[in-house]
């Protein structure tokens, strides 16, 4: 009993260890090689596209190919969300640098890359829109007819009592902040492999993605398939971050491909490529006013949400997902009176967003704790008890947007981390360094994480296809293992290990003993994935479940078997007991299969069960503590020491919530310092290599501390709530507020992320 | 992100080396490490007919003293460098230099070499070649010729070598106890190019007063550039903080700075300020 809570290293791991990992591009063998043609204009109309002379074998498929293949459009039917349409391969014009417009096939990738270029595009370009101003510009370029000012998501909160909220404020700070555009980088790009089957002429796609039951339905739609006839699945996956969420034009081509040539097609994308044409996301600007009584108490919040979501809309969570988060989630984990908000999502010339780990709530943690630190010195108090006055502190709590927040700790985690920090010592060493010439600063962040949220949360948002529930089918073999059948698709998340844990506890059994089974369309029930902090809370939950009714099976037998009643039947060390009476399981496994005479007349011939699960959401919680040093010379910011005060509930393995913490607080550093998507002017990506984008090396993080506190959801089955994304929702605002801290004496203050050496430099420049 | 296609030589010998660029002229390129060379390829920047890869030419794998110069062969890879390879400044500037090109795999693969006759604006080699007065031995079919450092390098990527011609090895002075050199250079992350960087030389008489002084800077215009000014204005005179600061100052302003996105030229400016200052202070420190 109890492998739940323990440290067990991931199962997942020896084998990516030792180089023996399946990533979709080590299934190619055999495959033939496909190159898409990427638009090299921002904006334009396509007046042709011609190959010269293809080598034997080799194809050219442009949009005109693909008659009755039909475009990606998702809906959202909340917030005047107009649903506009990405052509899998365009016929007239080109939306973005990147945009496929044409698919080259052909023996080896050098090759298809040989033809590619031969490829001759004639666009006459358009005037293209790239920023946030850029869409908004009266007489910009509208870049889709449905959605007229390029407004494609303009969602209103409006609470009556925020104006005279703020005619009685003692104070109000004001404050604008930008978020630059991000690419979540996963270590593995995407790739796709279809494979026709002769025999039965169904296509089996291998792709790096996060949602194959998703991927399936939405290809299948566009191509007009029988979905029956389309297996998905996903191999090891070398990360996904949200990324590898949305059904992107490459993957049905490739079904349509495998289908229309009866052959093997694969893509990989090069880095090129998906820094450029996968997804970004995060390019927000918020305009911000909150007030607040002269003690520190808040009394209401206005927010103005823009966000750049680039040329279409991602499917199935639409270009929606960023903009709404940031209007449902800004009064995060503080009570707030009064509220009153607008977010909007602008189409423009650039790569589509999608959700990335945290998706809004990074820039709206930056927002909120900015506000706070600046609230705390315009008002002459302290930060941290300016935090505390007003931290939600009974639960539950209905927020002003109507989310309920179960029991958490923000208080304690704040006061926990402060005392961990040790303020007192870090002050009287900030005190000497600048008697020195060097500025070190320190910057908390409070939060709280919406996690494990099933369809009301999402059919609340107005999603034509509303994600959330989780099936999990469950069987004994007859010798007496168990298959755990997941519809989620975890890709680094480590569900194999912690579902086979918490099935064990269920069972009586070793982790070893259970095998989880996911990532395949044909092998698994259907499901949505990993992604929004769920796989734990929501795969978990059912899988608890599902062991469960297992279990009362296998008392059921185990009963007969030992002439006992099954409530008096205990399950562990791999047997079934009656007091001092055992059988081992396997023993009843075998019986219920091979004996069936004996027991059938209780639960049939098998020991499979299903079951799902659809809870409607818990907030996890956590306080950050930064502490950087800024060269005030060059504007290089150095993080000294990152500590994390996390609360997600029980812990089904500390060791996988760690590293969860651990990659997501590298990422919040790399989001607050360095990576940064770039465009110029004409919408041309200037970052398109990583020399250009630049996410963290080792030597930029530095050892991040984790304390964990356990208050235990009510809300959720396994007591656990999600953590996933936390680690990148509270580490940029920590290190804004930390470099702000440091550069006090300049009167600098961080609104713009990410924070670059010359960023700062321009700022303390400024400010002298 | 694949390369066109190419032809490969893999010659035994310098002379077959010379031969083969005798014959590929423009359409051959020399394969030393391939660290910038294979990338440049795979982006499809370079498109080279012939690739003459040297790597298997054992007399080019030389790093040697001789004459007080330190003659550096065209196959010395950058981690030769980690250690000192010659006792003295000069041995110690390119250790402390070393550590900050690009990451261990590379340095294990690139060249000296190859980073002088590739040429990037911002590699530390060509800055230290242009700071102490490297000499490039170039060869050619038939041909030998000496490059001073100074007529080296001429555009971003751009140096005096020919088509046909082999960068057979640099030599740079090993200098004496009576020189503090200094090395200080800014980069966002570990093991990128740096957004600045200098390099300083000062050799101090016995009354402690600059004798001979020499910057310069790296990552901030086409070529490695030489702070003439800084440099003069600290002759005659002891290094003291004030003059160092004011030293610095004068580099961030005698030069043209390359501009783009993500760096402005004011932004270069400060940085040249700073590693300046710091690598003459850190040059005095030891
Ligand atoms: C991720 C990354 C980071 C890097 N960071 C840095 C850095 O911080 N600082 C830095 O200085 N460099 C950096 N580099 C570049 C690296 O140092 C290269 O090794 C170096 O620039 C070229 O040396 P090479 O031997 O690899 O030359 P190659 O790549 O083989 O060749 C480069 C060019 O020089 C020519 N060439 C090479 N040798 C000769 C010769 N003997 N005679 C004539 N022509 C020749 C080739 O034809 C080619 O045109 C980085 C590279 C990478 C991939």
């Amino acid at each position: 009993m109890n492998w739940t809570g323990r440290r067990l290293p991931r199962t997942e791991d020896p084998a990516l260890l030792r180089g023996e990992g399946a990533f979709t591009a080590d299934l190619a063998a055999g495959a033939r090689a496909v190159r898409f043609l990427r638009s090299p204009y921002a904006a334009g109309r396509i007046l042709s596209i011609s190959a010269p002379d293809l080598p034997h074998g080799a194809l050219l498929v442009t949009g005109a190919d693909l008659e009755g293949v039909g475009p990606i459009r998702p809906e959202l039917f909340r917030f005047n969300y107009r649903a506009i349409s990405q052509p899998v391969l365009p016929r007239e014009r080109v939306h973005f640098v990147g945009q496929p417009m044409a698919a080259v096939v052909a023996a080896t990738p050098e090759e298809a890359e040989d033809i590619a270029e031969a490829v001759l595009l004639e666009i006459e370009p358009e005037d293209p829109v790239v920023t946030i101003d850029d869409a908004l510009r009266p007489g910009a370029l509208t870049l889709h007819p449905e959605a007229p000012g390029n407004l494609v998501v303009d969602g209103v909160i409006r609470h009556p009592g925020c104006e005279a909220a703020f005619a009685r404020a003692d104070c109000i700070v004001e404050l604008t902040l930008r978020s630059g555009r991000q690419n979540a980088t996963p270590m593995e790009a995407r790739a796709g492999l279809a494979a026709y089957d002769r025999a039965t002429g169904r296509i089996r796609l291998t792709a790096s993605c996060q949602m194959p039951h998703m991927l399936r339905t939405g290809i299948a739609t566009l191509l007009g398939m029988a979905e029956a006839d389309l297996q998905v699945v996903a191999p090891d996956v070398g990360g996904g971050f949200g990324q590898k969420m949305a059904l992107f034009p490459e993957y049905p081509l490739l079904v349509w491909l495998a289908r229309r040539h009866r052959g093997s097609f694969c893509w990989v994308e090069d880095r090129n490529e998906n820094l450029i044409a996968s997804a970004h996301s995060r390019e927000q600007r918020h305009h911000l006013r909150a007030a607040f009584a002269a003690d520190g108490t808040l009394l209401g919040l206005e927010a103005d949400i823009l966000a750049n979501t680039g040329a279409f809309s991602c499917y199935p969570t639409t270009c929606g997902v960023e903009p709404l988060m940031a209007l449902a989630e800004y009064p995060g984990p503080y009570r707030l009176p009064t509220y009153a908000a607008r977010a909007r999502a602008l189409a423009t010339n650039t790569c589509p967003a999608a959700p990335y780990r945290g998706v809004s709530r990074p820039v709206v943690t930056f927002g909120l704790e900015r506000l706070m630190d600046r609230a705390a010195a315009a008002l002459g108090m302290d930060p941290v008890a300016l935090r505390r006055r007003n931290l939600v502190t009974d639960f539950p709590h209905v927020t002003p947007t109507g989310l309920t927040l179960d029991q958490a700790s923000y208080v304690e985690a704040l006061d926990r981390a402060v005392a961990a920090a040790d303020l007192p010592a870090f002050r009287a060493r900030q005190e000497a360094a600048r008697r020195e010439g060097r500025y070190l600063g320190l910057g908390l962040a409070v939060f709280n994480e919406r996690t494990g949220y099933g369809t009301p949360a999402f059919a609340a948002r107005g999603m034509g296809i509303v994600p959330g529930y989780e099936v999990v089918d469950i069987a004994m073999t007859p010798a007496g293992e168990v298959e755990v059948r997941i519809g989620a698709s975890p890709h680094g998340q480590g569900l194999r290990t912690t579902l086979a844990q918490l099935a064990a506890d269920r069972l009586g059994l070793e982790p070893s003993q259970i095998r989880v089974i996911h990532g395949d369309t044909d092998r698994t029930p259907y499901g949505w994935g990993s992604f929004a902090s769920r796989g734990a809370v929501i795969a978990g939950g059912a899988t608890q479940l599902a062991a469960d009714k297992l279990a009362a099976r296998l008392r059921r037998a185990a009963a007969r078997l030992l002439q006992a009643e099954p409530e008096a039947i205990a399950l562990r060390d791999g047997a079934a007991w009656a007091g001092e009476a055992s059988i081992p399981l396997t023993e009843v496994a075998r019986r219920v299969h091979q004996r069936s005479e004996q027991l059938s007349d209780l639960d049939g011939f098998n020991l499979a069960e299903t079951a799902q699960y659809d809870p409607g959401g818990t907030f996890s919680n956590a306080c950050h503590i930064a502490e950087v040093e800024v060269d005030a010379e060059t504007g290089h910011v150095r993080v000294h020491r990152f500590l994390v005060v996390e609360d997600a509930g029980r812990l089904l393995n500390p060791l996988i919530a760690d590293g969860q913490v651990h990659g997501g607080v590298a990422q919040g550093i790399a989001n607050a310092l360095l990576e940064e998507v770039l465009y110029a002017a004409d919408g041309n990506p200037l970052t398109g290599s990583l020399a250009d984008y630049l996410p963290p090396s080792a030597a930029e993080i530095p050892p991040i501390e984790i304390i964990h506190l356990e208050t235990e959801s009510p809300e959720t089955l396994t007591g656990a709530k999600g953590l996933g994304e936390g680690g990148a929702i509270g580490a940029p605002a920590a290190i804004a507020n930390a470099i702000s801290d440091a550069l006090s004496p300049f009167g600098v203050d961080i609104a713009e992320l990410p924070a670059t050496p010359a960023r700062i430099r321009a700022l303390i420049r400024n400010a002298r | 992100m694949k390369c066109p296609p190419f032809d490969y030589h893999a010659p035994r010998s310098q002379a077959e080396a010379l031969a083969l660029l005798a014959r590929h002229g423009e359409e051959g390129k020399i394969l030393a490490g391939g660290q910038s060379l294979v990338p440049t390829m795979a982006f499809r920047l370079a498109r080279p007919a012939s690739l003459i890869d040297i790597n298997r030419i054992a007399e080019l794998d030389t790093c040697r003293a001789e004459a007080n110069r330190l003659r550096i062969g065209a196959l010395a890879r950058h981690a030769r460098f980690e250690r000192p390879v010659v006792p003295g400044p000069t041995g110690a500037l390119l250790a402390r230099a070393a550590e900050h090109i690009a990451h261990a795999p590379i340095r294990t693969r690139g060249t000296f070499c190859g980073s002088l006759a590739h040429a990037d604006p911002a590699s530390e080699w060509c800055c230290i070649a242009l700071a102490l007065g490297a000499e490039m031995r170039v060869l050619r079919e038939g041909g030998e010729r000496l490059v001073p450092a100074a007529d080296w390098f001429q555009a971003v990527f751009t140096t005096a070598l020919g088509p046909d011609e082999l960068l057979a090895e640099a030599s740079l002075p090993i200098l004496g106890p009576d020189w503090r050199c200094g090395f200080a250079e800014f980069n966002r992350r570990a093991g990128d190019f740096a957004l600045a960087m200098a390099v300083t030389a000062l050799r101090l008489d016995v009354a402690g007063h600059v004798a001979e002084a020499r910057i310069a800077l790296g990552g901030v215009a086409g070529t490695p550039v030489l702070a003439r000014e800084a440099a003069a204005s600290l002759l005659g005179a002891p290094p003291t903080p004030d003059r160092l600061r004011a030293a610095a100052a004068l580099a961030a302003e005698g030069f043209e700075p390359t501009e783009d996105a993500q760096v402005p030229a004011d932004y270069r400016r400060d940085l040249v300020r700073a590693m300046t200052r710091r690598a003459l202070e850190g040059s005095l420190a030891a």
